[in-house]
């Protein structure tokens, strides 16, 4: 589909010769605040859960097929990089859970005030910091 | 579309220094984005040394300072100078603001300024807001009646009817929050952006309006109203401290609340 914003870069100068505008900066220049960050985070998160959801997959798939291939699995899941892709993907679930909640509370109504909505946001960072590590700290002391 | 790059005929290039005369002591930089439709060249940033001791205290002080003693050429919106006409709104350190309102004190270091961003460009600081101001046209952003007015007085609202209006009304459209918007600048075209919706909402809320169903019937729309993915910026940035988001959320509750 075409932007019709596009006609709005096509003018004439002084010369009355048609010239293009420039775009003005954007990205290039806007200081993030960290309401910003978080909301694309959550877009980035939500993709990396769709994508960890695989790595369950397979962990599954392999406990229906064999306990070769379950103990593939297994291993692979507690190599470094396994440890890294889990703790990736449970920070990630726990990030996005979190946001999900201030977007409900949006949703709702609540929260759009000026300390709120910047002390929901370093609520949810502090709150997936503190679940990933219980999570761990519980999973290793199980393990 | 969202292009994260500028296109390459806006790429913005070093420009000329100014210096600040001999014996000036108390001196700021700042960096000031340019472009002429006359010289066939990009965008550039030119450096102007401006001395704090004869200038007055907000940026847009500096910027009148600077075309009156240093650069005539240099172009800007200003009307006021107190926070009332919307003229003077620009990218100023990063965030999106009234020149007239910022005091150059707040800014640590050089202070960059450059136009309202992702907007065509007409001369330097000044930006082409037809786009939004034909998306303010679309919301027909006044009292819209069937019943006939009272013959002895105006359409009355109580103290409480009135008061909804608060917070909607001081918009003085200087587009600082819709220019903020990551969703306004990926999909402008078709998202009507935080200042429209949030003039939008100042007629719903108006309790004289008598068409209130009719506007929530043209905001539901997946681009006009629902690219609103409450990223703040726009309620971050209001030099007017108004909260768009929050009006924008009004209009979602009321259009699922019609449907319950």
């Amino acid at each position: 589909m075409r932007d019709v914003r596009d006609a709005l870069f096509v003018a004439r100068n002084s010369d009355d010769k048609l010239i293009s505008r420039p775009l003005s900066p954007h990205l290039q220049v806007y200081r993030w605040p960290l309401s910003m960050a978080l909301s694309i985070s959550h877009r980035v998160t939500g993709v990396g859960l769709a994508i960890g959801t695989l790595l369950m997959t397979w962990w599954l798939v392999a406990a229906a097929v064999s306990d070769d291939a379950f103990a593939q699995v297994q291993w692979f899941l507690g190599t470094p990089l396994g440890i890294l892709l889990l703790l990736g993907w449970s920070a990630a679930l726990f990030f996005h859970f979190f946001t999900g909640l201030r977007h409900l509370a949006w949703d709702a109504g609540y929260g759009f005030d000026k300390p709120w909505y910047e002390r929901s946001g370093w609520a949810v960072i502090a709150a997936t910091i503190v679940a990933t590590l219980l999570l761990w700290i519980i999973g290793f002391a199980v393990w | 579309m969202a292009n994260f790059t500028l296109p390459s005929n806006s790429r913005i290039g070093l420009g000329k220094d100014w210096k600040a005369p001999a014996g000036a002591k108390r001196v700021r930089e700042f960096r000031i984005y340019r472009w002429s439709p006359d010289d066939g060249q990009n965008p550039r940033t030119d450096t102007y040394e401006v001395d704090l001791d004869t200038c007055g205290p907000m940026v847009l002080d500096a910027l009148i300072k600077i075309k009156n003693e240093i650069d005539p050429t240099l172009t800007f919106r200003r009307s006021c100078r107190e926070g009332i006409c919307g003229s003077c709104a620009m990218n100023i350190d990063g965030g999106n603001t009234l020149a007239c309102l910022k005091p150059i004190e707040e800014v640590t270091g050089a202070v960059r300024i450059t136009p309202l961003p992702h907007m065509p460009v007409v001369k330097d600081l000044v930006p082409d807001l037809s786009q939004i101001y034909a998306q303010l046209r679309s919301i027909d952003p006044w009292l819209k009646t069937d019943s006939p007015a009272p013959p002895d007085a105006e359409r009355l609202q109580s103290r409480e009817e009135r008061a909804e209006l608060d917070g909607l009304w001081e918009c003085i459209l200087c587009f600082c929050c819709s220019t903020a918007c990551p969703s306004y600048w990926w999909n402008g075209d078709r998202y009507l952006g935080p200042a429209v919706l949030l003039q939008a909402y100042r007629w719903i809320a108006d309790s004289r309006d008598e068409r209130t169903g009719e506007r929530l019937d043209s905001l539901e729309d997946p681009f006009k109203l629902y690219r609103c993915h409450t990223i703040m910026n726009c309620t971050d940035t209001c030099p007017k401290g108004l909260n768009p988001a929050k009006a924008i959320g009004a209009i979602k509750q009321l259009i699922v609340e019609r449907q319950v």
